[in-house]
Parts: structure tokens; C-alpha cells; sequence
């Protein structure tokens, strides 16, 4: 298949361009834990930990990992390397699953990191599975990756890509139910909420920290996570053109 | 048509509200290497982006090996070099080499080989970004080499480069042409013209001539071509 040797290509492309920016790659690695570290401090208590911990564990990847793809593929655009790979006979979605697949890596070390550190280190403590947990997180950072390379088609510049992080990231953050429950907000906002998919990604990893049990709200609310990753990576190869003005 | 390379006709161009190629129309002989020169400014980028089927164009066509520009069949007969060097600055001249050869499928040894052919033989595990400016658009150069392909599209690619590496980089593409490969040089500088096999002038958007340079130079009565691009501009002058 062209599309896994285009896509596996440009994986290890990034991978090797990560390989020689050692500072990014321990920014990557160690950015969710350290803020873990620092908000188990600030509650300076292990059930007010607990209680927020796990829709963290899903957040800070969700973001870091938005902003970092969404700047590497501008990087891409402005640098003409796309411009050259759009003559050539890779395809735009398996370019972006190149992508997907390189950050996906890095967030599944990212993620392992910052759940070992909670689970032992920090004390939090849930009742489900462990690997569900790292399950849910991963997918996380894969809807963060998904995003940001949809997000970038539509930054000229990198002051416009960087914004975009509070603009895309911070509503799903603020309605995602780790402020305040969704049940309990106005019904534009929970309908809002229910549009958004970090939702359902903090909804999985709240059920995961509660209960062993694994229902049928469970399964769908993962389906719907990852169906999100996968539109939008459609999306984004949609939105790439061959041909630009 | 099979003598050509690259046709084009009536070709448009417009960019927000003004029109940067106005009903352009040139042909490139197989195997030659044509010059494409002009001022800055004056719309080579934008000829050959349509030349590799990257460019939106408002009306015309191009023809390119005998398919219209941009097909998919055409994506690994062409090696385009863009004007701003395209490779990744933070891997090294193999591992950026390794990785367009992957999407081109080009045979193994294809990386090797075009390190050489541009002479960057002692700079293969070099990072990009370290490079100097000359290393660098070889680099790129080089990208356009893999797969050996049929048309060579090559914006720029002497800007900056010492005349000693000028002179090696002149004798790669006559070596490429003398193989069959066709090439398309642009440059801004009227002395690379006379290396051309084949001469297309530009200005402002329009290509004032398409011709040899010795053509050229008896039409305008001049030895040089930097006096005929000139003659040429007055000409179009008096005529508008």
C-alpha cells in the first residue's frame, strides 16, 4: 500500500527532525507531568488531586500537542517544502497521517510519563483500568494533533497559528465539564459542550477514575473521540491544495 | 507536439485583483535547456509553478510531456527546485535526501548519487540549517535530481554561488541535457543567458521573446544579450 510506505516515510521524517532538537523532545516529553506536579502542589491535597487529575491528564496533551502540529506543518507551508511535496507523488492524506503517526508516538511517551508520575509519585488513584486510562489520554493527543494540523490550513502566519491554541483549545477546555459539571450549565453551553469532543474525552477518563466497569456510554464516548481524530484528518487533507494562487 | 517538453498557450494568471501573466504562450524543446529570464519581479516563479501544476491559473493551458500540467502521472517525471531552498533545515543532507527518494521510490543509491552530482560529497552529514547559502540550494538541487526525471524545473538555482561553482553546476546541466533531460533555468542575471540552448524573455508579466540567443542577437543587431533584452523592452515601448 502507497499510503503506509508515503505515510510511514514521513513519520520517520519527523521523528528524525525531533530526534535533533533534543530540547523540544524533553519539552514534549515532560511538559503534562510537570504541570501535574505543580497543580498536585497547588491543591496541596491528594482527593482534590484526584478529582481533577485525570480530565488534566487528557488536557494538557490535548493542547501541547495542538500547538506543536499546528506549527510544524505551518513551518512546513512557509518553508516551500510542501509546495515541493505537492509535486510529487505523495497524497495530501497520507501526508497527514505521516503526521498523526509521528506525534501519535510521541504522545503515547508523553502520556506514559505523566500517568506513571500521577499514579505514583502524585497519588492519584482511580478504580478502572490503567491501560483504558492510557487509552483514552493517547486519543487525546491524537484529536490534539488531528486538530492542529486541520487548524493550520487556515493560519497565513505564526502569530495567527498560535492563536489559535486559546481559540480551538481553551472553549473545549472551559466546557469540557472540568469547571464546572455539564449537566449543570445553560443549555447553549452543554449544547455547545456536546458539540466538542474533548468532552466526551474527559467523560471516558472521568467514568475510567470511578468506576472498573465498562458500559456502553464508555465505548461510545471513545468511538466518538476517535471518529473526531479521523474526520478531522479528512478534513485537513480536504482543506490542503494542491494548487494554491 | 512530441518535440516539446513543455507547451503552453493563452496562459492567465491573476492574483487578487491584478493579472501577473497575461496570455503567455511558449514551447521548450526535449532535451535543451532553456533559459527563462527576466527582472525580479516580473513573474518567473509564477510561470514555473504552472509549469509543475502548483499555480491556480485563470485561463489557458499547459501542456507538459504530453499531459496537462499537475496530472498524477506527471508527479515523479518532474524535478522542481524551488526558488527559497525546500528542504528541512533541522535534518542532515541524507536524511533529507533519504526521504524524498522514499516518496519518490527512486532506486537505492539514487541519495549517494546526486550528492555527488552536486558536489556535496563532503557535506552528507552536515545539518541543513548549518550549511551556507551556496550548500544550501545545491541541497535543494539535489532533491530535484532523485528519480531522474525527464523535465527539470530549477528556480534560480546559481543565485549566490561562487563562479567556480556556477561553472560546475552549468556543466551538470549539460551533462543532464546532453542524457535527454529537458531543463528550465530561471535567473535574473543576463550573463547566465548565453549558457542556454534556448532563450524566453520576460517582463511584467509577458514573455517578450522565445528564441535562440544567437537568433536574438542578429534580430536585436547586438553581441550582447543584455543590450537585446534591452532593444527588446524599447521595441515593445514604441509599439504600445
Amino acid at each position: 500500500m502507497s499510503t503506509m510506505t508515503f505515510a510511514g516515510a514521513t513519520a520517520g521524517r519527523i521523528l528524525t527532525q525531533l530526534r535533533h532538537d533534543h530540547r523540544t523532545v524533553a519539552l514534549m516529553v515532560l511538559l503534562p507531568s510537570l504541570l501535574l506536579v505543580l497543580l498536585r502542589y497547588v491543591f496541596n491535597d491528594e482527593r482534590a488531586f484526584s478529582a481533577a487529575a485525570p480530565a488534566l491528564l487528557a488536557v494538557f496533551p490535548f493542547a501541547i500537542m495542538f500547538i506543536v502540529t499546528s506549527i510544524t506543518t505551518l513551518r512546513e507551508r512557509t518553508t516551500a517544502t510542501l509546495e515541493r511535496l505537492m509535486t510529487l507523488p505523495i497524497g495530501k492524506f497520507d501526508l497527514l497521517l505521516g503526521y498523526a503517526l509521528a506525534f501519535g508516538l510521541v504522545a503515547v511517551v508523553q502520556v506514559l510519563v505523566a500517568a506513571a508520575i500521577s499514579l505514583t509519585w502524585l497519588g492519584l488513584e482511580i478504580s478502572g483500568s490503567v491501560w483504558l486510562l492510557l487509552l483514552i489520554a493517547v486519543l487525546d493527543a491524537l484529536l490534539g494533533t488531528a486538530l492542529g494540523l486541520l487548524a493550520s490550513a487556515f493560519a497565513r502566519t505564526e502569530f495567527q497559528a498560535v492563536q489559535f491554541m486559546p481559540a480551538v483549545v481553551m472553549p473545549q477546555v472551559l466546557l469540557c465539564g472540568l469547571f464546572a459539571p455539564r449537566e449543570a450549565m445553560t443549555p447553549v453551553l452543554e449544547w455547545l459542550s456536546a458539540v466538542m469532543p474533548l468532552s466526551y474525552a474527559v467523560d471516558a477518563l472521568t467514568t475510567v477514575t470511578r468506576t472498573a466497569e465498562v458500559d456502553g456510554t464508555l465505548l461510545r464516548n471513545l468511538a466518538i473521540v476517535a471518529g473526531c481524530v479521523v474526520l478531522a484528518l479528512v478534513l485537513g487533507a480536504a482543506t490542503l491544495r494542491r494548487r494554491t494562487p | 507536439m512530441d518535440n516539446y517538453a513543455v507547451v503552453a498557450e493563452g496562459l492567465r494568471v491573476r492574483r487578487g485583483s491584478r493579472e501577473v501573466l497575461h496570455d503567455v504562450g511558449f514551447a521548450v524543446p526535449r532535451g535543451s535547456i532553456t533559459g527563462l529570464l527576466g527582472p525580479s519581479g516580473c513573474g518567473k516563479t509564477t510561470l514555473l509553478r504552472c509549469v509543475v501544476g502548483v499555480q491556480v491559473v485563470a485561463a489557458g493551458r499547459v501542456t507538459v510531456l504530453g499531459e496537462p500540467a499537475g496530472s498524477r502521472g506527471l508527479r515523479n517525471r518532474i524535478g522542481y527546485a524551488t526558488q527559497n531552498p525546500a528542504v528541512y533545515a533541522d535534518l542532515t543532507v541524507r536524511e533529507s535526501l533519504r526521504y524524498f527518494a522514499a516518496i519518490l521510490r527512486a532506486p537505492k543509491g539514487d541519495v549517494d548519487r546526486v550528492i555527488e552530482e552536486v558536489g556535496l560529497g563532503s557535506h552528507t552529514d552536515h545539518v541543513i540549517g548549518e550549511l551556507s547559502g551556496g550548500q544550501l540550494s545545491r541541497a535543494s538541487l539535489a532533491v530535484a535530481l532523485l528519480g531522474r526525471p525527464e523535465l527539470l524545473v530549477l528556480d534560480e538555482p546559481t543565485v549566490g554561488l561562487d563562479p567556480v561553482l556556477r561553472e560546475e553546476l552549468w556543466d551538470l546541466f549539460n551533462r543532464l541535457a546532453g542524457r535527454g533531460v529537458t531543463l528550465i533555468v530561471s535567473s535574473h542575471v543576463m550573463d547566465e543567458a548565453a549558457r542556454c540552448q534556448r532563450l524566453l524573455l520576460m517582463r511584467d508579466g509577458d514573455i517578450l521573446a522565445d528564441d535562440t540567443p544567437d537568433a536574438l542577437r542578429a534580430r536585436t543587431d547586438t553581441a550582447d544579450l543584455e543590450q537585446a533584452f534591452l532593444r527588446l523592452v524599447r521595441e515593445q515601448g514604441a509599439v504600445a
